[in-house]
């Protein structure tokens, strides 16, 4: 397998403080990879070091090419698509305004209206709310149409900040289900932050365990599961 | 009775005015979320520059089309070169920046084309509308190209992939760029759409208040009120509100004694501040809730 995406000694910073102290990770793919990690740990910073919404210096590369000094809109049309933390719902446009938005870059314009279709398929609430303004949807199917507004762009590569946040439990086991079916029938590589550790590593194959900036851990996913310390500090058990 | 169904029509026909400069007013306070205080110089700019082909010879329409296309690229220059470096600067800053913007475009206006006043031809004539002696054609049509403004600003932002992209861009600027919109092109783009209906604007009025460098000034705060009234975050609204501004300005000034018409651009003043104390949001716009 490829590595599709390469990170090398990645450094981010919020004004004067650093938040990443020299991430190394590399993502095969087609796979599902999953960071975990405590709060402040760096998920969400790596991620948007990744689409430049962060000062960062290291190598990061996308297919063999480079991302340094693109911009974020640019990185998004290389194929990499971002559901960011708080979903980023375009709140008062209707569902599917959002996910046209999803497709604003592609100009194959029948392929856009099949896949709204298919995200409808994906997402049965979606299609019956499709008309109405996305802010008045509960926040698991406004988590479903982050997702969907993702797939729009038809990326190659996909990053989930905390897909499971403030969502029920049973929701959650439903969309990382859809995300599990994306990753094995779209080809979609996926990159998962999450808290919630258990489901991650059910989904992922590969996981990193970040402290404080730093990768401290790495391995398959089941390594990482049945890794003493891992149980103890993200699993509970 | 008469009177006040003159002064009504009257008022329209103004409103129309109005609501032209406000829908200008919303269109870039919807891209930067800041009133551009220079909107009505760039305007009285593009009316001098649409004078001046004419002069040149050239038909009126050929001139009004040739201003349209200076105006939009007008706004977008601008745009680049001054108000995109200071996109991440405080409000004061960019504030400066709009009065900054407002002295040299007047003065540049002076310097050209000097401070007298010249006539301004209008294209539809200014006979009486339909034999009706309250209103003429000419402000018949000011009031039917800005409905036509309005209609097309309503499909361009609705059916367009480039208005919702626009609309994305103005509402989430964050989410905009993680589905590969270009925000800071976005803002250009309604920096020029803003300058192309502002000049709409001052081509329409010329003929009423003559041309000459300060003759947006008024119009502007009027224009302003407007806005506010409707929602600066409406177009609609922005039409709406520019309308009764209008009418309400020719009623106050007729039927209250002592106000007449020296008082009038204070009644604008007096409404804005009123708006923004009872009603922040205006008439059609959207209140604006943070999460803090």
């Amino acid at each position: 397998m490829t590595a599709m995406l390469n990170i090398k000694d990645l450094r981010a910073y919020y004004g004067q403080v650093q938040a990443l102290h020299g991430l190394e990770f590399a993502l095969n793919q087609g796979s599902v990879t999953t960071l975990l990690g405590a709060n402040g740990a760096g998920k969400t910073t790596t991620l948007r070091a990744i689409c430049n919404m962060v000062r960062s210096t290291g190598a990061i590369e996308f297919d063999g090419a480079p991302l340094t000094g693109r911009s974020t809109e640019n990185i998004v049309r290389l194929g990499i698509a971002h559901v960011p933390q708080g979903r980023g719902t375009f709140t008062t446009m209707t569902v599917e305004e959002n996910l046209q938005l999803g497709a604003i870059t592609r100009k194959d314009r029948a392929g856009v209206v099949a896949d709204i279709d298919r995200m409808y398929d994906h997402f049965p609430v979606l299609k019956q709310r499709h008309t109405q303004q996305a802010g008045t949807l509960s926040g698991g199917e406004q988590q479903m149409l982050a997702v969907a507004r993702a797939l729009m762009l038809r990326p190659r590569l996909m990053l989930l900040d905390e897909p499971s946040f403030g969502l029920a439990p049973l929701i959650v086991r439903d969309l990382f289900k859809i995300l599990g079916k994306i990753n094995r029938e779209d080809k979609v590589t996926i990159l998962v932050v999450e808290q919630n550790a258990q489901l991650a590593l059910e989904l992922a194959d590969k996981a990193y365990v970040i402290e404080t900036g730093r990768i401290v851990m790495s391995g398959s996913a089941n390594e990482i599961a049945n890794n003493e310390d891992v149980r103890k500090s993200y699993l509970g058990y | 009775m008469e009177l006040f169904t003159n002064q009504v029509l009257a008022g329209i026909a103004t409103g129309a005015i109005y609501a032209c400069m406000a829908l200008a007013v919303v269109m870039i306070y919807q891209a930067i979320d800041h009133l551009n205080f220079a909107q009505g110089e760039m305007a009285m700019f593009s009316t001098f520059v649409c004078w001046q082909l004419m002069q040149w010879g050239v038909p009126y329409w050929g001139a009004f089309l040739v201003t349209l296309v200076f105006s939009f690229a007008g706004g977008i220059a601008i745009e680049r070169l001054l108000f995109k470096p200071l996109a991440k600067a405080p409000i004061l800053t960019n504030v400066a920046g709009f009065i900054a913007l407002y002295a040299i475009i007047n003065s540049v206006a002076g310097l050209i084309w000097d401070f007298t006043i010249k006539q301004f031809p209008t294209p539809f004539g200014s006979s009486s509308f339909l034999g009706s002696q309250l209103i003429s054609t000419h402000q018949a049509g000011m009031i039917g190209v800005t409905l036509i403004l309005l209609l097309l600003l309503f499909f361009f932002f609705r059916f367009t992939r480039m208005g919702l992209a626009m609309r994305a861009a103005a509402s989430l600027p964050e989410s905009a760029r993680l589905v590969g919109i270009n925000t800071s092109w976005m803002i250009a783009l309604g920096w020029g759409m803003a300058a192309a209906i502002g000049a709409i604007a001052g081509m329409l009025i010329a003929p009423v208040v003559f041309l000459e460098p300060n003759m947006m000034l008024g119009v502007l705060i009027y224009g302003f009120a407007a806005a506010v009234l409707g929602g600066l975050t409406s177009p609609l609204g922005a039409v709406v509100g520019g309308f009764l501004v209008g009418v309400f300005e020719n009623l106050v000034g007729t039927y209250i004694p002592g106000v007449g018409n020296e008082l009038k651009l204070p009644i604008a003043l007096a409404l804005i501040v009123t708006v923004l104390v009872v009603k922040p949001a205006g008439l059609f716009g959207r209140p604006i809730v943070k999460r803090v």
